[in-house]
């Protein structure tokens, strides 16, 4: 964390003064407010911060933060954000993209963002359609889904966010629904705490083009039941009375009753969300039955930034060229008088 | 004794054109390099020419994977390569084949005879045998066993396989070259122990076939006269050999350091530009940052957010990789910020021919982008002078707040040339205009009255967030707009911005003659045929003929139109079908534009130019 002194902020300190273009109801401004919020908690200073878009409803995101932001071009945020992380180590960088956008055209630069693990966010608004462009499908979109480019049904089957990420190398993963701001504001806390590239998928309900989306998982009267929210160190309890949880059977979790067939607490799965081995972790992401929501995988690793650095060092500790001219002159070089 | 010591006597040659042909696995282009720098060490001017297929290990013996290298050394000033050759070594039939047209008639060939087997002769499609069938009676063929000749120098190396015994064949071919032409083998030997440092046993089986190969050609006689090129008049200075890759690398280094910022750069391998990373890549110890991105757009997005965050920000490609920039260079150029793409123009369209020189990307780099998006274009048009363009493009790009497109060539790119010397103190200073801080009317679009550039307000300065992007901006506010007449006034005021470049660039000077009844013109890598061609008809008592070579192509320097009334008639010459004729075909109207174009792949060759510029003449 930066340790030179920070100003008190509020979440208006983050609140620029453009209008906000969204449609009413979007969970996007759940998304911008819990942002707003958990910035000034984070101890860092406003003009370090800086958020870039790539193209979509999402990515106008920058706009509406008072701070650094640059609006990029369709699914090229991750490699904008890369450029300005390595350009200068000392900014907090986030990446604000949605499904279409990370992972269709901007698909390659998403797996390699992962794969270096550069100190950045990434928020991945994730709402299974293309917005503004007014109803598409989208990658991560469901066979059968009928969208306006699929009035037919869609054919194609979609990715699971965590696991391609996972299986990109993401070492930070977190999962939650864009209606629930509390633990939303907690997780962007805790992605910029963490050293390397976090990624956080938000669940978001887009109202106009594909209304009720995660409603099964999300919904208040269901969320308890259809919701594990998993923290580290701490068994995976869900159910509206806390009473189910998750066990590993041979190769596959199971859910049981506490209480039922001898099962007590201490049998439930304790979640390690720093495990490097990411099984389980790829495990937890597949699962539908609960969703599992939070931060579900944060494995500590050195970051691209850092080897850069010593590797920096190490070879001006080597070399004798201080100024151009020491290269330039160096070598075979020959006179003419 | 007084008769041998008159034979030995070297003849005086002002200068000579050599050129090395074998397979692609031969090592003619370190032969080449060695030759080259040698003579360059001797106080030769030089330029060279690798021409080398695509595929890193073609077919042995066949036609398509000949790789050459030729060198033109002179106690003259050279511009060029040149064209037809006084010395060709082949080292197999395929490169005999490919390349003796190029040979003078009467001129010499050394032909390595081991390769002349009837397998390499069917590969290279010969009928019978060249050395046989008295096809070659107008040269001066040498026959040398050099693979048998090498093997013989090794068998008492111990511990070297049988391979690397054969690869050292190139250095037997060095070897006698060195002698034809009176140079010393010890800048080769010294490379060799530099270079293979930890493999002693390398150096000595190369350092004694080298050897091998001189003493062969001086005491068995088999070359009956030697050349010598004497040192070239150059201006008094210090030299190194410097490939046009190279140089473009460096002369990014110098703009660093001259401004005092960091160097970004992203980029993602093409043939022929990945050099200039290559390069750039070494020298982290000047604190360069590099991206070996996933790809071109992440190359060049990379180094927009770089740009954003303040660092000079470099990426380089080649025409393939300039088509996929394209949007991306929109958007630096829409929230105008400093960035240079350096576009080493190969043979196109699509992969085209990617080891070939051409300069077709023209239009593209000028046009190439969705929108009304103008950008600075500029063209190197040596390999020494890629330093002073790409010191300039970073020059431009920050004080102006605009990409620049600078544009090299394969040709370039891959030629070296003396260069003479030049320290960041002798190169002009580069204005930063970063702004620290600002009273409450400022906007992320203010602009400077002269230049229209805005400042360039990076993160982490307190007080002046602000939000940039790839949507219209109000004029004033910089906020997003969709304002029609605003959309119009942006549109021509980023135009206007790259206009007025114009006042910042040198006017178009003219060689030979000011004015005059023909007006040759050129832009970018080909400076160096058309100099020479010009030159030589100058010589011959043609004063009436000028050259106007153009680095800055946009925006035109301001008095193109003066140089082109000067003359009766213009011919522009490119290698490609006419594409900054057609620009100025467009910007300048009431003349007509000849034009001498070449789309083979290959560089201008002398005699053609002269036969041109004096039928037009007549």
């Amino acid at each position: 964390m930066k340790t030179t002194t920070v100003k008190e902020y509020t979440y208006k300190d983050f609140a620029s003064d453009q209008e906000i273009r969204w449609c009413p109801g979007c969970d996007d401004f759940v998304i911008l407010r819990a942002m707003q919020k958990a910035l000034p908690e984070m101890g860092v200073k406003k003009e370090d911060v800086v958020f870039i878009s790539g193209i979509g409803c999402s990515s106008r995101f920058p706009y509406y933060m008072d701070t650094y932001g640059l609006h990029g071009i369709h699914g090229r945020a991750p490699a904008i954000a890369t450029g300005v992380k390595l350009a200068n180590p000392n900014l907090s960088v986030w990446v604000i993209t949605g499904d279409g956008d990370s992972l269709a055209i901007g698909g390659n630069h998403f797996i390699h963002v992962l794969r270096r693990n550069i100190d950045l966010n990434i928020i991945l608004f994730n709402n299974e359609i293309y917005g503004l462009t007014k109803g598409q499908f989208s990658p991560t979109s469901l066979v059968g889904q009928k969208t306006k480019s699929s009035p037919y049904g869609n054919t194609q089957p979609p990715f699971s966010v965590g696991e391609l990420a996972i299986g990109a190398q993401a070492r930070f993963f977190g999962r939650i629904g864009g209606n629930t701001p509390k633990e939303m504001t907690q997780i962007f806390i805790e992605s910029e705490k963490f050293k390397g590239t976090s990624l956080i998928e938000v669940l978001q309900n887009c109202p106009i083009f594909n209304d009720g989306c995660f409603t099964e998982y999300t919904d208040k009267a269901v969320r308890e039941d259809k919701q594990l929210f998993v923290e580290h160190g701490k068994p995976m309890i869900f159910g509206k009375e806390r009473e189910k949880g998750l066990v590993l059977n041979k190769l596959k979790l199971e859910v049981v009753t506490i209480g039922e067939n001898g099962i007590t607490q201490e049998d439930l799965l304790v979640h390690n969300a720093k495990e490097q081995d990411p099984t389980l972790h790829q495990m937890l992401v597949r699962l539908r039955d609960p969703l599992i929501t939070g931060i579900i995988r944060s494995f500590d690793d050195v970051t691209l930034e850092e080897r850069n650095a010593e590797q920096t060092e190490e070879v001006k500790s080597m070399s004798n060229f201080v100024k151009t001219d020491d290269l330039f002159f160096s070598g075979d070089i020959y006179i003419v008088e | 004794m007084v008769a041998t010591e008159t034979k030995q006597q070297p003849k005086v040659l002002e200068a000579v054109i050599i050129r090395f042909v074998g397979d692609s696995g031969d090592g003619m282009q370190l032969t080449g390099t060695q030759f080259s720098d040698t003579s360059a060490m001797f106080g030769n001017d030089i330029a060279t020419f690798p021409n080398y297929p695509a595929e890193i290990r073609a077919p042995q013996g066949s036609l398509y994977g000949v790789s050459g290298f030729q060198i033109h050394i002179g106690s003259v000033e050279i511009s060029t390569p040149g064209d037809e050759v006084d010395l060709l070594v082949a080292m197999n039939p395929a490169g005999l084949k490919t390349n003796l047209h190029a040979v003078k008639p009467g001129h010499t060939i050394i032909v390595d005879t081991d390769a002349f087997t009837k397998k390499n002769l069917e590969k290279a499609e010969y009928e019978s045998n060249p050395l046989e069938n008295g096809s070659l009676e107008n040269y001066r063929i040498i026959e040398v066993a050099m693979t048998s000749l090498t093997k013989e120098a090794l068998k008492d190396v111990r511990g070297l396989d049988s391979k690397s015994i054969i690869r050292s064949k190139n250095m037997f071919a060095l070897g006698m070259v060195y002698w034809m032409y009176n140079r010393s083998t010890d800048h080769t030997i010294d490379f060799f122990k530099n270079k293979f440092k930890s493999k002693p046993l390398i150096v000595e089986a190369n350092t004694k076939v080298l050897n091998t190969g001189f003493y062969f050609a001086e005491t068995l006689e088999l070359i009956p006269n030697a050349y010598t090129i004497a040192p070239a008049k150059m201006a008094p200075g210090t030299y190194r050999i410097i490939m046009g890759n190279t140089a473009t690398a460096w002369g990014f280094l110098a703009a660093a350091e001259k401004t005092g910022l960091e160097l970004y750069i992203g980029s993602y391998p093409i043939t022929p530009a990945s050099d200039i990373f290559d390069e750039l890549v070494k020298h982290m110890h000047f604190g360069v940052k590099t991206l070996q991105a996933e790809d071109e757009i992440g190359a060049i997005t990379s180094a927009i957010g770089a740009s954003f965050a303040g660092n000079l920000a470099i990426t380089m490609t080649s025409g393939p990789g300039l088509a996929l920039k394209g949007e991306a260079l929109g958007l630096a150029m829409i929230i105008e910020m400093p960035l240079v793409i350096v576009n080493v123009q190969r043979g196109g369209p699509s992969t085209g021919l990617p080891t070939k020189t051409e300069q077709s990307d023209l239009l593209q780099a000028l046009y190439g982008r969705n929108g009304e998006s103008p950008v600075i274009v500029i063209a190197a048009s040596t390999p020494a002078n890629c330093f002073d363009f790409s010191y300039e493009a970073a020059k431009l790009t920050i004080e102006h707040m605009t990409p620049v497109i600078l544009l090299s060539d394969g040709y370039i790119a891959n030629g070296s040339a003396p260069w003479k010397i030049k320290t960041v103190a002798d190169m002009p200073e580069i204005k930063t205009n970063f702004l620290k801080k600002a009273d409450e009317n400022w906007h992320p679009y203010d602009r400077d009255e002269h230049t229209l550039a805005r400042k360039w307000t990076i993160p982490g300065t307190e007080g002046l967030e602000h939000r940039v992007g790839g949507l219209e901006k109000d004029r004033v506010s910089g906020n997003v707009s969709y304002i029609p007449e605003n959309h119009e006034y942006m549109t021509k005021i980023r135009a206007e911005k790259i206009k007025r470049v114009q006042n910042y660039i040198p006017d178009q000077t003219t060689e030979f003659a000011d004015s005059g009844d023909l007006l040759v013109i050129g832009w970018g890598g080909t400076y160096g045929s058309l100099y020479t061609a010009i030159k030589e008809l100058n010589e011959e008592g043609y004063t009436n003929i000028g050259l106007a070579h153009f680095n800055y192509i946009n925006p035109l320097p301001k008095n193109t139109a003066d140089v082109l009334k000067r003359f009766k008639k213009i011919i522009v010459c490119e290698l490609n079908t006419g594409q900054f004729a057609s620009v100025l075909n467009i910007n300048f109207n009431g003349f007509e534009f000849l034009q001498h174009n070449k789309v083979q792949g290959l560089p201008f060759g002398n005699k053609e130019l002269i036969q041109k510029f004096k039928r037009l003449l007549k």
